[in-house]
């Protein structure tokens, strides 16, 4: 039997036994997220208000041990893990949205708030909530300000940070500040948008005031089909081109369709070699002009068929088959490796063609299905992690496809985060000096060295993981740098 | 489960906690896009412990007596229904909870007290079904699964049922052999007391392969769902196998097979808001979430609010109500306050275990806001408008 650390002990007088994790069994379920890696945690604390996170933070500083953030661990890129072990505060008995403010359309959350659990509560009141991630059902408000997510209706409303106003934040040295301001605009530094996307490495948010919109009057949503992708890659180059900013503009490749189609009934053809998911929104005469206008536009490059969803129930089914797109890819295989790459738009056609050719040249089957409005790439790797050598071959492929987007003039993550997965990445696109400049900000939060350590800069001591070899295998191959 | 499989983690008490800790809602399943059958895993993976005789002893004993003495056996479930029946007749059961004395004893025994039914109706005997004839032209021929708790908690929703198929030309029968579905023992992981109920039942109610009702009704979601599974059950059976799967796939809950006969539209009017709570092996376990709303809609005078999540769990969840009796009610008055911002006046649910749950509920949430009457299964809302519908006609 397993007897419980001082820490651990500690922490169970801060908020309670049952509000503590620490037995072998239980923390299994916490040493993974979406990606491949794995933390170890020694102990999770589960905190039910500020205070509590706040003494939480300030025991382990006394223990010297690692914090990491969690919400609900659907992130990719390996943020909430405890990549050195030490304490997980995980947020999720933290859920509930406290104010919803219909005049000025703001809402006044906590950070375990499902994403469409708010989206609901907002839609009771004719309002939305913008950033949409495909995993809504289940990732967390604090997680998608920690990740700074976006998800297919960012494209015309921006990602989380143009979503949130004000931040309560606990630091790392447990105190407690609020940041930001009910305005759209406060004099001085932008410090919410320094802490949105900053990955879990400069405090815990707990609370935070969030933008809301109207929801638009009318929508059409179209459902254009293809027999290449670089039709397809063309017609979203032409649609961008042309001044329109669509609702989301989302591409579905072949192998994703095959793992959609039988399951979630979407009506996407399965010998469609590509589907584009356009959405207009707006007053019904907007959507009608620019509806036609983007009819026009993907009709020019050959589909097979441009059709449009009739009602609202249709809608939801074409919606239904990109977002649960990546959790049928289990149907062909049971792991995959979801990237997250973002390239001009207008090498879109030519980034594919090399996706395509590296999973074949690594003999992975790899599937399509992203923000191609966005240039944010998502492919997504299939294997099965218990065929000796198969992850070790995805990680290798995903480092030469990441490569492929730097050198196309793009970066190595869209909307995902660094997190631990592609810290030894940034080098390809950050010198030593841009990289000094953000761990001063860091600091600037305070004592941050422990908190959420061996996300997003490369390096670090005791950060042992196991992607952390190849991408060095990688980075020996192209060279340390791209284009800095 | 995996870290199970592969080794990493032993079956341990705190292992064995986590898995009486689930509901078995299967909410997950209606999440999860690659369709993974967690309902299936998890009894599989509880079967294996059970089997293995890894539960705890106190445990093991309990489940011995009550879900392998008690349960399986009609006339022991009766006689503990009078028990019941007298209990709260002679007006103990009032005193006992005014008193506080048996919280104060054992909050555990003041749970299931609190979770006790009515039985303030005459229990329902099997033969009671056959007596009512269809009244309109005859349409199909239905055999009713009459469970091992609803005769004597719910009587009236099996009377309630049968006039309702009646009403739309279908002869429902109940033969007096058929025992408790076994939903209880498979989801527990009882796996072989649950193959030999489902053996005796498919002898009672498919005693001839030959001629098969045309639909084998359930009211009740938790035993329909698990009725369902009759085939995958006894797939290894040589002599059962063929015969589950057949009987399986004759199994109908009631308002899944009201909509898909095509069922009369009930003229008498209601005037009435109700909110409807999906039981969560109707609306996670069998994807019915329409058809029980359609029979609602189709009541004249009768108003549909939706509550707030209406396809989340209310934490009855079989026996878990009784064993995880401090989860449960947490799980219980998250559910109540969202049953209570609605304007309904009653809210409606389509299993017995449900409507338990939520009338202990509404005895305990709702005493300062409003009046809310026992909870009800959809097809009584129905019997009542056709009813009365049939009344102002003869009037």
């Amino acid at each position: 039997m397993k007897t419980p650390t001082a820490l651990v002990h500690e922490l169970i007088d801060a908020i309670g036994e049952a509000a503590v994790v620490w037995h072998d069994e239980d923390l299994l379920v916490y040493e993974y997220d979406g990606t491949i890696d794995r933390g170890n945690p020694d102990v999770i604390a589960l905190p039910a208000n500020t205070e509590d996170v706040a003494s939480l933070i300030k025991i382990a500083n006394k223990y010297d041990a690692p914090v990491t953030p969690r919400g609900a661990g659907t992130g990719l890129s390996g943020g909430a893990l405890a990549a050195k072990g030490g304490v997980i505060i995980g947020m999720n008995r933290m859920r509930r949205i406290l104010n919803i403010d219909v005049e000025n359309k703001t809402a006044l959350v906590q950070p375990g708030v499902v994403n469409l659990d708010l989206g609901a509560e907002a839609e009771r009141y004719e309002l939305a909530y913008a950033p949409d991630p495909s995993s809504q059902r289940a990732c967390t408000i604090g997680g998608n300000i920690a990740e700074n997510a976006g998800g297919p209706h960012t494209l015309a409303w921006g990602t989380t940070t143009n979503h949130v106003l004000a931040l309560e934040l606990v630091t790392a040295d447990g105190e407690v500040q609020w940041i930001g301001h009910d305005t759209r605009d406060e004099p001085g530094y932008d410090l919410v948008g320094c802490v949105v996307g900053s990955e879990g490495t400069v405090g815990i948010v707990t609370q935070a005031l969030v933008r809301l919109v109207p929801r638009p009057s009318a929508v059409r949503t179209m459902l254009a089909i293809y027999d290449s992708v670089r039709q397809a890659s063309n017609a979203v180059s032409a649609v961008v081109a042309s001044g329109i900013v669509p609702a989301a503009l989302e591409m579905i490749d072949k192998m994703t369709i095959a793992a959609v189609e039988p399951v979630l009934n979407t009506g996407f053809p399965l010998d469609a070699e590509a589907v584009l998911l356009v959405e207009v929104d707006g007053p019904q005469s907007q959507v009608d002009a620019e509806g036609a206008r983007v009819e026009g536009i993907l009709n020019r490059f050959e589909p097979r068929e441009v059709r449009s969803a009739t009602d609202p129930i249709e809608r939801e089914q074409l919606w239904a088959g990109r977002k649960g797109a990546i959790g049928a890819l289990g149907q062909i295989m049971p792991n995959y490796y979801l990237l997250d790459g973002v390239v001009p738009r207008t090498k879109l056609p030519d980034v594919l063609d090399a996706v395509y050719e590296i999973a074949e040249r690594y003999r992975l089957p790899v599937a399509n299905m992203f923000h191609a409005g966005d240039g944010n790439l998502h492919p997504c790797l299939l294997f099965d992690e218990r065929e000796p050598g198969a992850t070790e071959r995805v990680l290798d492929a995903g480092g030469e496809i990441m490569r492929v987007c730097v050198d196309a003039g793009g970066a190595i993550t869209g909307e995902h985060g660094v997190g631990l997965e592609k810290r030894d990445y940034l080098p390809w696109i950050f010198s030593e000096a841009d990289m000094d400049a953000m761990k001063a900000l860091r600091a600037a939060f305070g004592p941050t060295e422990n908190f959420n350590p061996c996300k997003i800069f490369p390096k670090g001591h005791g950060c042992g993981e196991a992607g952390h070899q190849h991408a060095q295998h990688q980075i020996a191959k192209f060279g340390p740098k791209a284009f800095v | 489960m995996r870290g199970l499989d592969n080794g990493r983690i032993e079956w341990s008490p705190r292992v064995q906690q986590h898995f009486d800790q689930c509901l078995q809602c299967r909410a997950c399943e209606t999440a999860c896009p690659s369709k993974v059958p967690y309902g299936r895993l998890m009894e599989a993976t509880r079967a294996e412990a059970f089997t293995q005789n890894k539960w705890p002893r106190r445990q093991r004993i309990i489940w011995r007596l009550v879900m392998r003495g008690l349960f399986p056996y009609p006339r022991r479930m009766r006689l503990a229904g009078y028990g019941l029946k007298l209990y709260q007749m002679t007006g103990i059961q009032s005193l006992v909870r005014k008193s506080g004395l048996l919280r104060r004893l054992s909050p555990k025994l003041a749970d299931i007290d609190a979770l006790s039914p009515v039985a303030d109706k005459p229990f329902y005997a099997n033969r009671e079904a056959a007596q009512i004839a269809p009244t309109q032209p005859l349409r199909a021929r239905a055999r009713l699964i009459t469970g091992c708790m609803m005769p004597l908690a719910y009587p009236d929703t099996h009377r309630a049922t049968v006039r309702v198929f009646a009403r739309n030309g279908v002869a429902v029968d109940a033969p007096e052999s058929q025992l408790c579905c076994g939903a209880l023992h498979a989801h527990g992981g009882d796996i072989e007391a649950a193959r030999n109920l489902a053996r005796q039942n498919i002898d009672a109610l498919t005693p001839q392969t030959s001629d098969l009702p045309d639909a084998i009704l359930i009211n009740a979601a938790g035993c329909g769902s698990h009725l369902k599974e009759y085939g995958h059950l006894l797939r290894n059976d040589a002599s059962y196998a063929e015969r589950a799967t057949a009987f399986a796939a004759r199994v109908r809950d009631v308002h899944e097979y009201l909509v898909e006969l095509g069922f009369a539209p009930p003229r008498g009017r209601i005037e009435r808001t109700v909110t409807y709570q999906d039981s969560c092996h109707l609306s996670h376990a069998q994807n019915i979430r329409s058809a029980p709303r359609d029979v609602l809609r189709s009541i004249p005078g009768l108003t549909l609010e939706e509550m707030r999540k209406p396809d989340k769990c209310c934490g009855s969840a079989g026996i878990y109500s009784v064993v995880q009796s401090d989860i449960s009610k947490r799980v219980l008055a998250e559910k109540m306050e969202d049953v209570l911002s609605t304007n309904a006046e009653q809210v409606c649910t389509a299993n017995p275990g449900c409507m338990l749950q939520l009338d202990a509920g509404i005895a305990r949430f709702d005493d300062e806001r409003r009046m809310m009457p026992r909870s009800t299964h959809a097809i009584e809302l129905l019997d009542e408008s056709y009813k009365l519908g049939d009344q102002e006609q003869f009037d």
